[in-house]
């Protein structure tokens, strides 16, 4: 597909975010609909696409009261909507559609009017993981990591400086979370989770929602916002059970995804100007910067820890906070995208001046989906 | 502790000939007889080149520890802290698995232990592989 041909042209967050106990789910992606149609100047009656991941997307679109000529429910985990962007990208360049309206909402705090859980449990996850109690994503996601740390002499510490430095973007958020400054100490004396996993290392759990709009960047010239071109995409899996990874130190969905993405943009690293990686937990900027390539098998804790993704540094990492200190629903990718599109409109709360080129790395259950979107604001 | 029972596997034809092996003290995966790729969990062909010439193949049993997590959070049929383990068959397929006859902290779990199997009988049924460190009772 031809690069910058499509665009974002809506985008926006619910209008609350954290705890929205006046809202259940639906609701949640019908407002944050709302919202990033009537940032794009838009109508509902302009938008004949509909996706969404993690809820019934024909309950969507019904809700909304569109008809829509293209439905897309993947659901994969908190990557879909960087997979549905990507999809939405293939319709609309194919004709099938011109204008996507993808929705995440998500009660994940309050649990209203939720959809049970976005991950399928597969047959063989209840048969060969589940006896052995796992439950939620803390019990599964974790279990890679010691084996990392051993390979790699990763350190305590500097796993839990992931979660200081995101500290520090999310000081510079006034919609995050959490942003009182924090340190490695208090990080390793926080309650323990899943050892070696503290709370202050795993992410938030929290209500609310986004859309994103997408057309055809022809059109998107002449409408509200600054276009946000998609120049390129990626996307991949590789199993639904933790236990199955094939190496513990890397991700195969995170490393097809993130390949397809940078030859499809026509990129290399040095062309990134703002970076954000899935963060359900600390361990996944790591994986992401050495899955991705933008750092060697085995150097990024050190690469984070020096302080290369934080504020004012040469790779600005997880800008809005992240999934540790600004927001996560469950389904966290949308937040991921927001940031990046507000980084590219330069609107962010914490912008990168100049910034051209974002890149989005999503990843899905437990290493099992991954996708991957390289945004611009040069046509 | 948490309330409930433990989530049990329910076999499928494709998996039944596992748990017919675990309740009679075997672990088994497959084996491909034509690229001999060796794999866990079962299916009725070869994963790696989609050959249906596969045989079910008795493990050693031996294993080393992979990785593991200390959960800390309530599930069912579970007293916390207890550890939720990777096993690394000596044949290369790993498992899900909890370490028994050990102490479930991290000075006990160390990783590239060796381990063996052991079988956890549940019910009539379905009867667990678990791991413990090699050359406990």
């Amino acid at each position: 597909m031809e690069r910058n041909a499509i665009a974002i042209v809506g985008a926006s967050e619910t209008t609350e975010l954290g705890k929205v106990p006046t809202m259940s789910q639906v609701q949640l992606h019908a407002d944050a609909a709302l919202n990033a149609i009537e940032d794009a100047g838009l109508k509902l009656s302009d938008i004949d696409g509909v996706a969404t991941g993690g809820h019934n997307a024909v309950e969507i679109a019904h809700y909304l009261g569109i008809v829509p000529n293209w439905l897309d429910g993947t659901s994969v985990g908190g990557c879909s909507f960087m997979l549905l962007v990507r999809h939405a990208c293939a319709a609309i360049d194919g004709g099938l559609c011109n204008t996507v309206l993808i929705t995440h909402g998500e009660s994940g705090r309050s649990g209203l009017g939720r959809h049970g859980s976005s991950i399928f449990p597969s047959l063989f996850q209840q048969q060969f993981e589940r006896p052995y109690g796992v439950t939620r994503p803390p019990t599964m996601f974790t279990i890679p990591v010691l084996r990392y740390m051993k390979d790699y002499g990763l350190s305590e510490e500097t796993l839990a400086m992931v979660s200081v430095v995101q500290r520090e973007w999310a000081g510079k958020n006034p919609k995050a979370s959490f942003k009182d400054p924090i340190t490695v100490d208090e990080v390793l004396n926080s309650k323990m989770i899943c050892y070696p996993f503290r709370l202050l290392m795993c992410c938030l759990v929290t209500d609310g929602g986004g859309a994103l709009i997408l057309t055809k960047a022809d059109l998107a010239r002449d409408l509200r916002q600054k276009p946000v071109y998609i120049r390129g995409t990626g996307e991949s899996a590789e199993t639904p059970m933790i236990s199955q990874m094939a190496d513990f130190t890397s991700s195969a969905a995170f490393r097809v995804s993130g390949k397809n993405a940078f030859e499809s943009a026509g990129i290399s690293h040095s062309d990134v100007d703002h970076l954000m990686i899935y963060d359900a937990f600390a361990h996944l900027p790591i994986y992401g910067l050495e899955d991705l390539g933008f750092v060697g098998r085995g150097e990024a804790g050190p690469f984070i820890a020096e302080g290369c993704t934080r504020p004012g540094a040469k790779l600005p990492l997880n800008t809005n906070g992240g999934g540790l200190s600004y927001m996560h629903s469950g389904m966290y990718g949308m937040y991921a995208l927001q940031e990046g599109v507000r980084q590219m409109r330069g609107t962010a709360p914490a912008q990168v001046n100049g910034a051209e080129i974002s890149v989005v790395h999503g990843v899905g259950g437990m290493f099992s989906a991954s996708g991957t979107i390289v945004m611009t604001n040069v046509a | 502790m948490a309330n409930g029972e433990r989530e049990l596997p329910r076999p499928t034809p494709e998996t039944q000939h596992f748990w017919d092996g675990t309740r009679k003290g075997e672990l088994r995966f497959q084996c491909c007889e034509d690229c001999k790729n060796t794999y866990f969990p079962p299916r009725h062909f070869c994963p790696s080149c989609g050959s249906k010439n596969v045989n079910v193949v008795k493990a050693s049993g031996k294993a080393t520890l992979h990785s593991y997590i200390i959960s800390h959070l309530p599930a069912p049929g579970f007293q916390t802290p207890y550890a939720i383990a990777i096993a690394k068959l000596e044949e290369g397929p790993t498992m899900m698995c909890n370490i028994l006859g050990c102490e479930q902290t991290p000075e006990a779990l160390i990783i590239d232990m060796p381990l063996s199997v052991t079988f956890e009988r549940i019910n009539d049924e379905i009867t667990l592989p678990q791991f413990k460190p090699m050359g406990t009772n």
